[in-house]
């Protein structure tokens, strides 16, 4: 039998090696998936990983992608440092993009320099609120908030689909389901002039700097930090337990609301019915990569943005199904948690017995 | 005399800990030998060697004339070694008898074994209703079930550690009995303990460990108690300070206190009332699993009480206070347990020191934490209360349990609080640290602070309280004057 065992002392460095770790068994793991279906890993490689970043082209798409990644983990690290897990930032992702959208179409053709965040503001609003349902239900009847916000992600991408079927048609759209091209004052600015770049990425490092100091220095983060160590003591402190899964939820919905505005109002420009790509999800991958910590998570979020493009690049140049960019980071979160788990814990062998 | 285990030079170091160090000893048939140290002295290792729990790295073992090299517990049972852990190893949900049956090795037919359970419970006054199921019964049972199952064994040396940290005093006399008995018959006995005059009273020949070291090899008739402290601590404890008297003015009045407990298997509190005056220091004593830790939530708000129940504190009611609060009311805390609950063991003791003080503004400007204040305000308590760390910085798990509790209990009593409340506040803790917390305690009360203490050690409580009440069942008794209760009242109330 194998046996996990805790270490005593834990390497200090481990903070900084379990990602680099993590990445590179992960790129092992897609150089032998490369072999294996008989293309040359090596290019393959260099086209996900390396060209994206040799283009201005790949590297304002990558801080498009790179925008809602990092604003969404931000929030949903807070919650995995309190041990409050939500799991549904995608749901509430996909409410934030509709109010905000919603709001943005509210005004059209209206010009006005309110008009962003008015909307910006109800999209929080809206993420907030989807997050305190899984959050009202645990706090209230002690219901799980991983399920709970889990499925309501599929209800909100249905409700999306619904008013984009519905009354947020375009109505000069010859029954497309999606809305009217928002109006410029419903646009993000961009900062390079020619790409897709906007300023929803200096908001998500502001708020990662925002962050970094809450957590640092703030009463706020302070609590944070003992409920993620015990709950007795949160209590102990003052701070009953309920009180850190709302306070948890309503971060987390809040980014996630703020990332759905910035995505539309910014790359997207409309609502349609394919705006939740999974950057909710990716979102949990890019929180535990960049180890909870803000300017981590800016890291991992450009590294998770950088799978997606390097993933559509490979379709086009290698023939290979979009499926990888999925694959790469399955693999990447699985060898993060491995490489977590030998550095807290070590293997040992133990014969079983019955009789102690 | 003959004997039976001699234990020569063992080593066994953990990492850099050196836990025992060129350790000797014998046990001698009919002896009881008392192993003797405080916590983390190296007891536990050494017993854990004898046991074949963990392999000793020099060293070696004679037992019965051979050499004794154990790889498991159950080549040392095998050999005649039992052994009564200071945690029962037992199923809650079985009865008895199973809970005996599956202790014994092999396919014995369930008939011989009653037959010799018959024989013990004669010989040794070991009576216990075998039908029973082992969550009903009472820690002393449940030691009495623990302690048949060893002698089913028939041990040639039987070891038991810490064997009456769970029992109240009646049943640790009918266990002195016991092992006098067992010994007579000729059995060697390795008594584990840090209370001192259990020692001097049961055991024949003591070895005294110290830093893993073995200080001191005795006859017990040939040391005082205040000797053994001496040996045990390495230098001499500093005496007690004097209480003074309270004042007849009530701090803290508690009125009928009702709590349901929701976990079914916790206890309710059941109309409990006392009073604690100015400057008194009032004990509240039980076997755990009594009631003090929701008494301790209660007082402290981490649970709340329905309406109707009062906490009057100077006259006013704080029931529905929350925990914050009632510290702004100069009103402190120190729950029973460490590691989780007073303290963060992953955070530095700046951080430490700021659980408990959230609601003052001192420690804040605009929210973010004024890290200079905290930092200066964790260096005197550091300071005042003789804690042994590095730094303010420190993390709280690099602090051995006593200095953690100093630290703790600094925390609160360096504000000189109006009121105490503090659960085991000498819990784990070695002798020389437990009597410089049990001085300040003497010394903030002899200086108008009122205090409270939950605890199950009833010396404690005797040598530093001016009133004792017992709490059994989530009941608690009328007080008693600390200085005329004895073993038998403490008894009675325990079995209420």
């Amino acid at each position: 039998m194998f046996k996990l065992e805790k270490k005593e002392t834990i390497d200090q460095s481990s903070f900084y090696t379990v990602p680099l770790i993590a990445i590179g068994c992960s790129l092992i793991f897609v150089f032998i998936l490369f072999l294996l279906i008989g293309k040359n890993p090596v290019l393959a490689i260099f086209i996900i990983f390396i060209e994206p970043l040799l283009s201005i082209f790949g590297l304002s798409e990558l801080v498009v992608k790179a925008t809602p990644l990092i604003i969404i983990a931000l929030g949903l690290s807070i919650g995995f440092r309190a041990g409050v897990w939500n799991i549904g930032a995608e749901g509430q992702f996909t409410i934030g993009a509709l109010f905000g959208g919603a709001t943005i179409l509210a005004f059209y053709p209206t010009s006005g320099i309110w008009i962003l965040p008015l909307s910006f503001f109800i999209a929080i609003i809206g993420g907030v609120l989807w997050a305190m349902i899984p959050a009202f239900l645990k706090a209230r009847f002690n219901t799980n908030e991983i399920l709970v916000s889990l499925m309501l992600t599929y209800v909100a991408i249905l409700f999306l689909s619904g008013m984009v079927y519905g009354p947020l048609k375009n109505p000069d759209g010859f029954n497309f389901p999606e809305s009217r091209l928002f109006h410029d004052s419903g646009t993000l600015p961009i900062i390079f002039p020619g790409t897709r770049a906007h300023i929803g990425f200096l908001m998500a490092l502001l708020l990662a700097g925002l962050m970094y100091y809450l957590l640092k220095r703030h009463k706020f983060g302070f609590h944070v930090k003992v409920s993620g160590e015990s709950s007795r003591a949160l209590v102990f402190s003052g701070k009953s337990t309920n009180y850190m899964v709302y306070l948890s939820f309503i971060i987390s919905g809040a980014f996630a609301g703020l990332a759905g505005v910035i995505e539309v109002s910014g790359p997207v420009g409309q609502l349609v019915p394919a705006i939740p790509v999974g950057y909710g999800f990716t979102a949990i991958i890019v929180a535990f990569l960049g180890r909870l910590n803000p300017l981590g998570i800016c890291f991992a979020g450009l590294l998770l943005a950088l799978t997606y493009i390097g993933g559509e690049a490979a379709q086009i140049r290698l023939g290979l199904p979009n499926a990888i960019t999925g694959v790469f980071q399955g693999v990447l979160l699985f060898s993060l948690l491995a490489a977590e788990a030998f550095t807290n814990y070590k293997v040992s062998l133990k014969k079983m017995r019955g009789n102690f | 005399m003959q004997n039976i285990l001699e234990i020569d030079g063992i080593s066994k170091s953990f990492s850099d800990i050196q836990a025992n160090n060129d350790i000797s000893l014998y046990l001698r048939q009919g002896q009881i030998h008392a192993l003797l140290g405080e916590n983390g002295a190296g007891k536990s290792t050494l017993v854990k060697i004898i046991y074949g729990i963990i392999k000793p790295d020099h060293g070696s073992m004679i037992l019965n004339g051979k050499l004794y090299d154990p790889n498991t517990p159950e080549v040392a049972r095998n050999e005649g070694i039992g052994m009564v852990f200071q945690h029962f190893s037992l199923f809650e949900s079985l009865s008895v008898l199973d809970n005996i049956i599956l202790g014994q090795k092999g396919n014995q037919k369930k008939d011989s074994i009653l037959e010799r359970l018959d024989d013990l419970q004669k010989d040794y006054d070991l009576q216990i209703d075998v039908n029973k199921i082992v969550a009903t019964l009472s820690a002393g049972e449940k030691q009495k079930v623990e302690i048949i199952r060893c002698m089913l064994q028939d041990p040639k040396i039987m070891i038991l550690d810490e064997p009456t940290s769970v029992l109240n005093p009646s049943e640790v006399e009918k266990l002195f009995n016991f092992l006098r008995k067992l010994s007579k018959q000729g059995m060697a006995v390795l008594y584990i303990s840090h209370k001192l005059h259990e020692i001097k009273e049961l055991c024949d020949t003591s070895t005294i460990l110290r830093n893993g070291n073995v200080v001191k090899s005795c006859d017990t008739a040939d040391v005082t108690i205040n000797e053994l402290a001496q040996l045990m601590v390495g230098r001499a404890i500093d005496n007690k300070i004097k209480l003074s008297e309270p004042k007849q003015e009530r701090v803290l009045d508690i009125k009928n206190i009702s709590y349901t407990n929701p976990d079914i298997f916790g206890t309710s509190l059941k109309e409990i009332k006392f009073n604690v005056n100015f400057g008194e220091i009032f004990g509240i004593g039980g076997i755990s699993g009594n009631g003090q830790t929701e008494l301790m939530k209660v007082l402290s708000g981490e649970v709340g009480l329905n309406d109707g129940n009062q906490i009057l504190y100077h006259n006013e009611d704080i029931s529905s206070l929350d925990i914050n609060e009632r510290r702004q009311r100069e009103i402190v805390f120190v729950p029973e347990d460490r590691l989780g609950h007073s303290a963060v063991s992953s955070l530095s003791l700046s951080e430490n020191l700021l659980l408990t003080n959230l609601w003052d503004h001192n420690f804040f400007s605009n929210g973010v934490i004024d890290t200079n204040y905290t930092d200066e305000k964790t260096s005197e308590v550091i300071e005042k209360f003789n804690v042994q760390c590095n730094a303010s910085g420190s993390l709280a798990s690099s602090l051995s349990g006593g200095n953690l509790q100093k630290f703790v209990v600094g925390r609160e009593i360096i504000k000189m609080p109006k009121l105490v409340v503090c659960e085991q506040p000498t819990w784990g803790v070695d002798v020389g640290s437990a009597s410089l917390i049990h001085n300040y305690l003497i010394e903030i009360s002899n200086s108008g602070s009122t205090i409270l203490i939950i605890s199950q050690d009833m010396d404690e409580l005797r040598s530093i309280c001016h009133r004792i009440a017992i709490i059994s069942n989530g009941v608690i008794s009328k007080p008693y004057d600390a200085k005329r209760i004895t073993p038998a009242d403490i008894a009675i109330e325990m079995a209420k």
